[in-house]
């Protein structure tokens, strides 16, 4: 493996199964790589599998087949602390919805102490204290917001302090599960250009799972594209966007309202008969 | 034919009695035929002015201003009135189409119920309509789609029959509230497109809201961008776009994220034409 890859998927198989004798092939042979210090988008659209694989490359989901490599580790589930420990030092997810990843019941400072306790054993109580509003500084939050429960917080700051949660692991990779989609547009715009700095600031590595074209533009560098559980294309950015060469990924750019776009009938027949 | 005078809502916090302005004394007129979206971003009081022409506002709020609907003011419509207007003026496209539909029920009964018992079409003639109009909105296998549970469909078909239960009563004016927002994008494509198309071809009003601008400006005539309750400009989509009066509107605008910055080339219109 060349030492410039830091996450490795190869041949990822995942089935679910629905009622008694259906099932849904999540991921059928998925395979893609991540180089240091780079965003790669995940698009597709629902039931294309992204989430799924999301889910299986930080150990929340098993695959059938194939493996996750992390800076050549095998990443597999495990419910052994000390492995846990050691994977959430690498991988962090942030979700869609942020409520998730907070306690309803405590203020947010709760939940970022949490973390540092797991992660830095080293530091005190007043330690943690001072390293949370260096966390919270780094994602644009003060004192006052630690303190605050999260239903006192809009759905920007929510965010934030999730992303303030997985920064205090200190982690190598963030999986950003549609991180931005249930933003409004400034407050979306504001947190891309958060997430923009913190990577170039601290070198980290994205894997971006969205459904949305216009945001791939403004956050990666490459760019898978999936439909019912497999990559259909894959490129550089400017050549998913700007060239894109598969029938879906042109149908899924046609489709994107952007200045000057027109609705036209006739999608879900070509959906269905042609691709 | 809508003709909406200084609307303002206001709710009393049930504990102290103090009142929060809502919607802030907005005005706005809609020509036959005419599509209006109303663009901002949560919390700017784009639904709630939906609510307010459909007489749905929350509980204890308080409306005032005036709406009129071809002479009709429909804040002083009360009871058969109102119910009269509801079911033959004005159809409502709601983000969720499981909460227009009773899940209970299959899709035949909900279009069926919508012309039978609401506007006294004879059953048997609104059983034949209902396929007519599912055909209408791109679905071919009526039988099926009409003998189905709402549970069994997906949301874009789901969404399409909701579209075919509002033009069933031949309403003047249509609202719709993020009608594709839970859609994925290539069905959105195919609703919003189905949604034009049918509202020229029977020279329907709309009132359309929406977060997205781009979307918005493809299938609306004007514009009405609102913050804060209030309705800061109203302009066609170019000049909202190319030409905003308002720096909340320029900074909305900047903020989206776009599929094609300025001097990249788009997706070339021959795209798709192995598909065509």
């Amino acid at each position: 493996m060349s030492e410039d890859l830091i996450l490795e998927a190869v041949g990822l198989r995942r089935t679910f199964h629905v009622g008694r004798r259906s099932s849904v092939t999540a991921l059928d042979d998925v395979s893609c790589t991540v180089r240091r210090g780079t965003c790669l988008a995940v698009v597709g659209e629902s039931g294309s599998g992204k989430s799924t694989l999301a889910r299986v490359i930080v150990g929340l989901e098993t695959a059938e087949a194939g493996a996750v490599r992390i800076d050549g580790n095998e990443v597999r589930p495990t419910t052994s602390r000390s492995r846990l420990r050691a994977r959430s030092k690498l991988v962090q997810m942030v979700f869609q919805d942020p409520q998730g990843s907070l306690n309803r019941s405590l203020p947010v400072s709760a939940t970022i102490d949490e973390m540092l306790r797991v992660h830095r054993p080293d530091l005190d109580r007043a330690g943690r204290r001072a390293r949370l509003l260096e966390l919270f500084a780094e994602v644009g939050l003060t004192e006052r917001h630690a303190d605050a429960k999260p239903s006192a917080l809009s759905g920007g700051q929510k965010q934030r302090v999730a992303i303030a949660r997985a920064l205090a692991a200190e982690p190598e990779i963030i999986v950003l599960d549609e991180a931005v989609s249930a933003l409004d547009v400034s407050v979306q715009a504001q947190v891309l250009d958060l997430l923009a700095r913190l990577r170039s600031e601290k070198g980290l590595t994205y894997l971006f799972i969205t459904h949305d074209l216009s945001v791939v533009r403004a956050v990666a560098d490459d760019v898978i594209v999936m439909r019912r559980g497999r990559i259909v294309e894959r490129g550089t950015v400017g050549e998913i966007l700007d060239r894109p060469t598969h029938p879906y990924t042109r149908l899924l750019l046609e489709c994107a309202p952007q200045p000057g776009w027109v609705p036209r009938r006739g999608v879900i027949e070509q959906l269905a008969h042609q691709l | 034919m809508l003709n909406v005078e200084h609307l303002t809502l206001a709710v009393a916090d049930p504990d102290t009695g103090e009142e929060t302005e809502i919607l802030r004394g907005n005005s706005f007129s809609l020509r036959q035929g005419e599509a209006l979206g109303l663009v901002g971003e949560s919390g700017s009081g784009k639904s709630m002015t939906l609510k307010c022409l459909l007489g749905i506002e929350p509980g204890g709020a308080r409306v005032g201003g005036s709406i009129e609907l071809d002479g009709t003011d429909l804040l002083a419509a009360r009871g058969e009135q109102l119910r009269r207007i509801r079911a033959n003026d004005l159809a409502l496209i709601a983000q969720n189409p499981h909460g227009a539909l009773n899940p209970v029920l299959r899709v035949e009964r909900f279009l069926v119920e919508g012309m039978a018992d609401a506007r006294g079409i004879p059953k048997a003639a609104a059983k034949a309509r209902a396929a007519d109009l599912l055909r209408q909105v791109g679905i071919t296998d009526t039988e099926r789609v009409l003998g189905s549970y709402p549970h069994q469909l997906s949301g874009g078909m789901l969404q399409r029959v909701v579209i075919a239960g509002a033009m069933s009563g031949e309403p003047k004016l249509l609202l719709a509230d993020e009608p594709t927002t839970a859609l994925d994008v290539t069905t959105q494509a195919e609703v919003v497109a189905i949604l034009d198309e049918k509202r020229r071809q029977h020279g329907l009003s709309m009132i359309f809201v929406t977060h997205d601008l781009d979307l918005a400006a493809a299938v609306c005539d004007r514009l009405a961008v609102m913050k804060d309750g209030a309705i800061l400009e109203i302009g066609t989509p170019d000049d909202i776009r190319d030409r905003p009066k308002t720096e909340y509107t320029r900074a909305l605008m900047a903020a989206r994220p776009l599929l094609h910055p300025a001097g990249r080339a788009p997706v070339p219109a021959n795209g798709t034409e192995a598909h065509e």
